[in-house]
């Protein structure tokens, strides 16, 4: 298996900057996700790391050997497409042992490797069925196994949960990091689905106009954005900011809203303008001693818990998320308070958080 | 509006039973959200109050009267479907307007345009009016369809997945909106779906559709604390509910064949039986965390910043969990 290191990987396309400059590294064994809205430069990003696309400058190395300008067969990877392409008049067996064969490996290996590989994901019984009567799952399952049989040196995937329904593909990224776990290749993953970097990924590369704007561990990421854009990006529902005119000076411990003290982390640098204090839904409380007022415009029961717009003197409304069983009405005024410690200030102007202490040390700004 | 009501309705499709004797009794107002998987019965319910289907047995009836054998334009309902179809050589306003062009309902042009107008403001889409419908956003189409729905004042809305199409940011929007939308014009609604999100939020009422059949109706909060079948507990709920053996844990109720498990119903750390740690999920907002005890694998949620890692055990114990018999219905 293998550690991927990319250094100031660019990609034009006819003038349009495709990805910038990306220089980011995925540790030897390691589950790993490039994040984004469409356009942003992530299948690009993903496509020079497998050779279906030479940078434009910038460097890839795959276990310290520089690849960047070879082609993907001299690689040692394995690709799997969100549309997986399967053999239609091959059965199961065939199919899973075909990049064996193509590789002149003897029969009786064959055999055993493909025994192996059904086992680990589970398909030992379909293995003699023809993949046209398969389902979804048993089909993306069967196009996992012709990835894994031949021990790549890593697997670069590409949305392949895509075109599966929202429950299925809770299950199937479930079963995709169990496989993860039980093989321990390095894996790099492309994803527009929040929720599906979070749930598997061990580390996220969040990407967006083919900028890397934010990489770390899911919880960094999530409690500690470094901009506004992933902010608003990942969390369902996303951050809120809100939006407020301060100057606040290098070690500020607090912010102003409406005459309420709020807390927060102390500030390692000085802001002044247009600013947004960010917060997560479920880190907004319901306080009635705080002179801070929100308006409920909308209850929406969740089950464990449920879900409170309400409209505030700052911006947009607002999301709290709080416990299920608090009885609020629609209409109803509330007065709100943040947990300080999980509170961001975010520089309008620059779109970036301003840097704070106690913060995750792996949330750099890319 | 009105209210509308389903009496022992029953409709096969040659050997498939699609309906099997549904007695529902939609109030005025009420916002009735018919939850199941694909083939529970959802859409030809819809179909069979809109007359778009005759049931086999049983009566359709709207205000009290019976409607069975009358054909959809008779009946006064407004659907809207998953796929939104306007006139994309109309504008905005002149989808919004066919419906009420209606050489019956003979509606004089200044009615027709103060209730375009009103209806467009209440869906905050006035300004794109003049608009061709092709030049719209697909929130914005699906708010065109929901509006030409809207303008009429039929006896009861009839919506079949009309958010589903949509992305996740936009369908989360339009859920508030629709909801304000029919609280705001004490619209009756029945509305189906098969996303446990939309039922909960939106529905006054969520009725659960198993095999044909009603086997639960009430509101979300009775359907989600109050299951009578492990199967309706499985509709509501994310992560979804548990479901082990009842002699697992100490304390079933004699009769007791499996044990529901939200995850407010695992206490951790308190006594009880050791579960492995299989893995973590940080998702933000909550991380689930995945367990094995004696076999059986159970998701619960843990602490976001929670420092356990797989393998790592935790002792853990039911509290207020549901039970059920060995069919799947509940019995305490």
């Amino acid at each position: 298996m293998a550690e991927i290191n990319i250094q100031n990987l660019r990609k034009e396309f006819d003038g349009f900057v495709a990805v910038e400059s990306s220089s980011f590294t995925v540790a030897d064994g390691e589950f790993f996700m490039l994040l984004g809205p469409s356009g942003c430069g992530k299948t690009t990003t993903l496509r020079m790391i497998a050779g279906l696309e030479l940078p434009t400058s910038g460097a890839i190395m795959i276990d310290g050997e520089e690849v960047g300008q070879k082609p993907a067969s001299q690689r040692d990877i394995a690709f799997v497409f969100q549309m997986f392409a399967l053999y239609p008049h091959m059965n199961v067996r065939k199919n899973i042992s075909y990049p064996l064969v193509s590789q002149g490996m003897r029969r009786a290996d064959i055999r055993n490797k493909v025994s192996e590989v059904a086992r680990i994901l589970g398909i030992e019984d379909i293995l003699d069925r023809p993949v046209s009567g398969l389902s979804g799952g048993d089909r993306q399952r069967v196009a996992l196994g012709r990835a894994i049989v031949r021990d790549p040196k890593c697997f670069l995937m590409d949305e392949p949960l895509g075109a599966l329904d929202a429950e299925f593909r809770e299950h199937m990224a479930g079963e995709l990091r169990n496989l993860h776990d039980r093989m321990e290749a390095t894996t790099v993953y492309v994803t527009h689905d929040q929720r599906e970097a979070m749930q598997m990924g061990d580390r996220i590369v969040v990407m967006n106009h083919g900028v890397i704007e934010q990489f770390g561990t899911p919880q960094e990421i999530y409690d500690f954005p470094a901009t506004m854009f992933v902010a608003e990006f990942i969390g369902s529902p996303p951050m809120n900011l809100l939006h407020l005119e301060d100057n606040l000076p290098k070690g500020a411990d607090s912010v102003t809203l409406n005459g309420e003290t709020f807390g927060i982390r102390p500030l390692r640098e000085a802001a002044s303008g247009p600013l947004a204090l960010g917060i997560r839904p479920e880190h907004v409380q319901i306080d009635d001693h705080s002179n801070y007022r929100g308006r409920v415009l909308s209850v929406e029961y969740l089950g464990t818990t449920q879900i409170l717009t309400l409209a505030v003197p700052h911006g947009d409304p607002i999301k709290a998320r709080i416990a299920a069983d608090v009885s609020i009405s629609e209409g109803a005024t509330l007065g709100l308070r943040f947990r300080d410690d999980m509170v961001t200030i975010f520089d309008r102007n620059l779109g970036r958080a301003l840097i704070s202490a106690q913060q995750g040390k792996a949330s750099g700004h890319g | 509006m009105a209210e509308v009501e389903m009496r022992n309705v029953s409709k096969s499709f040659g050997q498939i039973c699609a309906v099997d004797d549904v007695s529902m009794k939609i109030a005025d107002g009420d916002f009735v959200v018919l939850l199941g998987p694909t083939g529970a019965g959802k859409t030809t319910s819809l179909r069979l109050i809109s007359g778009l289907e005759r049931p086999d047995e049983g009566g359709i009836f709207i205000d009290g009267m019976e409607v069975t054998d009358e054909i959809p334009a008779a009946r006064d309902v407004a659907m809207v479907f998953q796929q939104y179809s306007l006139y994309p050589h109309m504008t905005v306003r002149e989808n919004l307007s066919f419906p009420l062009r209606s050489p019956l309902l003979k509606m004089p042009q200044g009615a027709i345009d103060k209730k375009i107008n009103d209806i467009a403001e209440i869906l905050q889409i006035s300004h794109k009016l003049d608009n061709r419908t092709t030049a719209l956003s697909g929130g914005e189409m699906q708010r065109v369809s929901i509006g030409r729905a809207l303008v009429r004042d039929p006896a009861i809305y009839l919506m079949d997945e009309p958010l589903s199409s949509l992305d996740a940011k936009l369908r989360a929007d339009l859920r508030i909106e629709l909801k304000r939308i029919q609280s705001q014009i004490g619209a009756t609604l029945l509305y189906v779906t098969h996303d446990q999100i939309e039922a909960m939020t939106m529905a006054s009422r969520i009725g659960v559709l198993e095999a044909g059949r009603l086997v639960q109706l009430g509101s979300p909060r009775q359907i989600y604390q109050n299951p009578v079948s492990l199967y309706v507990g499985q509709r509501l709920g994310l992560p979804r509910i548990n479901a082990v053996p009842a002699n697992l844990f100490a304390g079933a109720p004699k009769g007791a064949a499996v044990i529901g498990l939200r995850p407010e119903h695992i206490e951790q750390g308190k006594g009880g039986k050791e579960a492995r740690v299989l893995r973590l999920e940080h998702l933000g907002d909550q991380t689930q965390l995945h367990l094995e005890i004696e076999g059986h694998k159970l998701v619960t949620l843990t602490d976001t910043h929670s420092k356990l890692k797989p393998n790592d055990t935790v002792l853990i114990q039911p509290r207020n969990p549901l039970y059920f018999d060995t069919s799947g219905m509940r019995i305490y």
